[in-house]
């Protein structure tokens, strides 16, 4: 077990590295799209572990962030197209990529702000009601499409890049999702990951050491939105197309689910839970168009009886 | 804007308010005493629903249908408590969040199943179908009358029973400190199917009054559990009296602000973006009502433990 | 040294119709000891919990060093030197020994907004830590699971949290709560070593404890204090016998 577990990180580098060639040699193109898919929801997961995990902090109103990230592509590139290939242009990845994160981050701080004043139940339902709001904006947004959504003319343009070529846009995201998963596995070691943990084992005591919890709390909040900004940008690229239901609260649950499937707090845990998800889905679907039912016993399941999740059966006892 | 039409949707508040409160009373009584978040809470008033328009048409009466579905919901409801919902009880707020959510996607689904993925149709009775001449010149879907007047005699029902008998005083004394309860010597357990049970027939009721009036569909339960469950909020966890009135709030406030919100911005800013921001915050005016409400009050407005 | 480090002034707090802290007056001089006893019910723990920040007073003041900290957060009055430990043992159950105790040496050193560097790697701050789990007689099972230990271990490291804060008033709720003769006994001398360094604020049970420990004595009965004075004063107290030190001997 304990080579098992020091080789399959290699093992799945290896596998995101080489997959497009692999499907392409096995025919199966499609599913290069499908892995870019699954990476783009693992930044997601990823994001939303930061505060579940860490912070102990279960958000229903995260794909609020996620649509926001993805609209603010949406809407640079059919506002601002600008000189095709200038790097102020709308559709330049360089600008609307960070415009995404910033949005969604201003956006989890305005929310955050109200939000991280509560605890427990409270919570849950102000970050849904926030969710629900900034949905039915954008559903309301007949200039952007409201309920039908808005189209990207193209995806985002890279200098010297194509990222309408799947194959590179796929090795672009694995880029980025790689940095992620670096970026949260320390940060869950530093400082203020440190001082999450510290707050979701015991608050009050950790406001009687001397941590300002809801300074902490918020940062973390604020940092959790970018990701999902992030992923969201992504994910508008990979559709070329946003609609208001990548902000509903059923999407908060499709991330909340990948989260636990993967392992709450598991540095690896939302890659494995977004790949667990979208591959299950996969499945189901082939078989039945009742796949949900099987979903939602594949859930039950996990929820009673591996309720860490995969990664955590794998993981080191602590 | 007539004296008339502020009484219309008054009265419109009221009989959403009302139908809230049968929704919310149930969850803010599971909240309080389990400390269970119930998503699967709209799966139940969607069966409620479902039930009445078949039982309708099979028996040809609305009034034989409500009934059976409100037991047939409520046995329903039973048996999902003892078999998942029971094991939740001491988990954290994410397992109870997802094991629920869980439940949402299997009843969604065997409802399709069952039902298929159309509407149902499901008429408002012939018997009340016309309206009523409330005051000269106005007239009122009597329908919404009895809804009124349903919801009305429900929310005395529960509040005779909640403060004046001893299973209420029991329901209570869980809400506010459920150790303590146990501790007493009550079956806690048979209190707590009884109370999801409870909780389910109000769903059903619900179901079956805005059945005729909002569509029968797949995902009925889940847009109306978030209006519930922001009732919950506003009037704090575990409180049949804030449910009442936190109700009464979010259905006054949600009518009157999808029929002024619109026309008042109208009054002030340029056509053009008063038509695209009037719908939309006429829709979320009820969730800012609950952030305002959780500024003033973090527990909400009668939090029912201190 | 004889300055007044924690003022406490007319402090009022009531829940309903109980009147919790009732027009509260105590003041703790820098350098000194300083116990409260009390029978059960007499607003103890209302009392902590207003001095620590936890509750807000209705009406009356805190001042702390000269600083009105009556409505400051806990985390802020923290800051400014003043450090509790719990009655009911309240850890970080999830880090170990070692990592609980660097927590409150992190809260001291510098923003915790720093996301890269393994908290690990802080060397000054792992060796000012493991020299606080060495003074409470930790270093035992320094790396083991905070969650894992028992209770008198707990009552140590409750100890050693509020040490590592490197605070000007140590605040002990019953540094003692739940502990056999032989473990009270070892806490006592520990907190005996203490004296010369801090200013403390104990809120002790153990008469045994206090007589040994407390340079002064301040005696709260339904809210408000009825008697300060030096250990033998209090003794000989009638009063204090009367309301209190009677029931302790005929209990003990």
């Amino acid at each position: 077990m304990g080579m098992l577990r020091r080789i399959w990180p290699l093992v799945a580098v290896v596998a995101l590295l080489l997959w497009p060639q692999v499907a392409a040699s096995l025919g199966l193109e499609f599913y290069v799209a499908l892995a870019s898919r699954i990476l783009i929801l693992a930044i997601l997961a990823t994001s939303l572990n930061l505060l579940v995990g860490l912070c102990g902090l279960v958000s229903l109103g995260h794909a609020a962030f996620f649509g926001a990230g993805a609209y603010a592509v949406a809407i640079a590139a059919v506002e601002w197209p600008g000189a095709s290939g200038a790097w102020w242009a709308g559709d330049s990845a360089w600008l609307a990529w960070p415009l995404a994160m910033a949005t969604s981050a201003l956006l989890a701080l305005v929310v955050g702000a109200v939000s991280v004043r509560t605890r427990g139940a409270y919570f849950i339902m102000i970050t849904l009601a926030f969710a629900q709001m900034v949905y039915y904006v954008f559903l309301s947004l007949k200039k952007y499409g409201g309920d039908d959504g808005l189209s990207l003319p193209r995806r985002s343009r890279i200098p010297g890049l194509d990222l309408g070529n799947d194959t590179t846009f796929y090795y672009v995201v694995l880029l980025l999702t790689a940095l992620m998963l670096v970026l949260f596995a320390r940060l869950v070691h530093s400082r203020l990951g440190t001082v999450l943990r510290a707050i979701k084992d015991n608050e009050v005591r950790a406001e009687s050491v001397g941590f300002a919890c809801y300074r902490y709390k918020l940062a973390a909040f604020v940092m959790a939105g970018a990701g999902a900004g992030l992923a969201g940008a992504l994910m508008a690229n990979q559709n070329s197309f946003v609609s208001p239901n990548m902000m509903h609260w059923e999407q908060s649950g499709v991330a909340l689910v990948m989260v636990i499937l993967g392992g709450v707090g598991q540095p690896w845990g939302a890659l494995v839970g977004a790949a667990m998800f979208l591959l299950l889905e996969e499945l189901l679907s082939a078989f039945t168009q009742r796949w949900q039912i099987g979903l939602g016993l594949v859930l039950l399941l996990v929820v009673f009886f591996a309720p860490r999740g995969v990664a955590g059966l794998f993981a080191r006892r602590r | 804007m007539s004296g008339l039409y502020l009484l219309e949707q008054g009265l419109n508040g009221l009989q959403f308010g009302l139908m809230l409160f049968l929704l919310a009373a149930g969850l803010t009584l599971v909240f309080g005493i389990m400390d269970l978040i119930n998503l699967a809470h709209g799966s139940l008033y969607m069966i409620g629903a479902y039930l009445v328009a078949s039982f309708t048409q099979a028996t040809g009466s609305f009034a034989v249908a409500v009934p059976l579905a409100i037991v047939a919901t409520a046995a329903i409801g039973m048996l999902l408590e003892a078999t998942v919902l029971r094991r939740l009880y001491r988990r954290d707020h994410l397992s109870q969040v997802l094991a629920t959510f869980a439940v949402i996607l299997i009843a969604n689904e065997l409802t399709r199943a069952v039902w298929g993925v159309q509407p149902l149709t499901l008429n408002v009775p012939a018997a009340v179908s016309g309206s009523v001449e409330l005051l000269p010149g106005m007239h009122y879907s009597a329908f919404r009358l009895v809804i009124i007047g349903a919801g009305l005699v429900v929310a005395g029902a529960l509040y005779l029973v909640v403060v004046h008998t001893r299973v209420g005083m029991l329901v209570r004394a869980g809400a506010s400190n459920r150790d303590m309860a146990a501790a007493m010597g009550t079956d806690i357990r048979r209190l707590f199917t009884l109370v999801f049970g409870c909780g389910a027939a109000l769903c059903a009721l619900a179901g079956a009054l805005l059945g005729p009036l909002l569509a029968v569909q797949v995902g009925m339960g889940e847009s109306i559990l978030i209006l519930a469950f922001v009732v919950v909020v506003i009037g704090g966890i575990g409180s049949i009296r804030g449910a009442l009135v936190g109700a009464l709030l979010v259905g006054m406030v949600d009518t009157f602000g999808r029929a002024f919100i619109p026309a008042a911005l109208r009054a002030f800013l340029p056509p053009a973006l008063a038509d695209a921001a009037g719908p939309s915050l006429a829709s979320i005016s009820i969730y800012i009502l609950m952030v305002a409400v959780l500024f003033w009050k973090p527990q909400g407005l009668f939090p029912a433990r201190g | 040294m004889t300055g007044v480090l924690l003022q406490i002034s007319a402090l009022n707090k009531r829940f309903g119709g109980v009147v919790a802290t009732d027009g509260l007056n105590l003041a703790v001089l820098q350098g000194e000891t300083h116990a409260v006893i009390g029978p059960n019910g007499a607003g103890k723990s209302t009392l902590i919990a207003q001095v620590s920040g936890a509750l807000s007073p209705d009406a009356g003041s805190i001042t702390f060093d000269g600083l009105d900290v009556t409505r400051l957060p806990a985390h802020r009055r923290a800051a400014l030197g003043f450090a509790r430990s719990f009655q009911v043992t309240s850890i970080f159950p999830s880090f170990s020994v070692v990592e609980n105790v660097a927590l409150a040496v992190q809260a001291r050193s510098g923003s915790s907004l720093r996301c890269w560097r393994p908290v690990r790697s802080e060397a000054p701050m792992l060796e000012a830590a493991h020299a606080v789990v060495a003074q409470v007689g930790l270093e035992r099972v320094a790396d083991a699971n905070a969650a894992t230990l028992s209770h008198g271990e707990h009552r140590q490291l409750e100890l050693g949290l509020a040490l590592a804060m490197q605070p000007k008033l140590l605040l002990l709720d019953e540094p003692t709560a739940g502990m056999g003769a032989d473990e009270s006994a070892r806490m006592v001398e520990l907190i005996e070593g203490l004296k010369p360094r801090f200013t403390i604020l104990l809120v002790e049970h153990d008469m045994d404890a206090v007589f040994r420990l407390a340079d002064r004595i301040s005696v709260l009965v339904s809210g408000r204090i009825i008697a300060t004075g030096p250990v033998d004063d209090i003794r000989r107290n009638a009063e204090v016998r009367a309301a209190y030190l009677g029931e302790e001997e005929r209990g003990a």
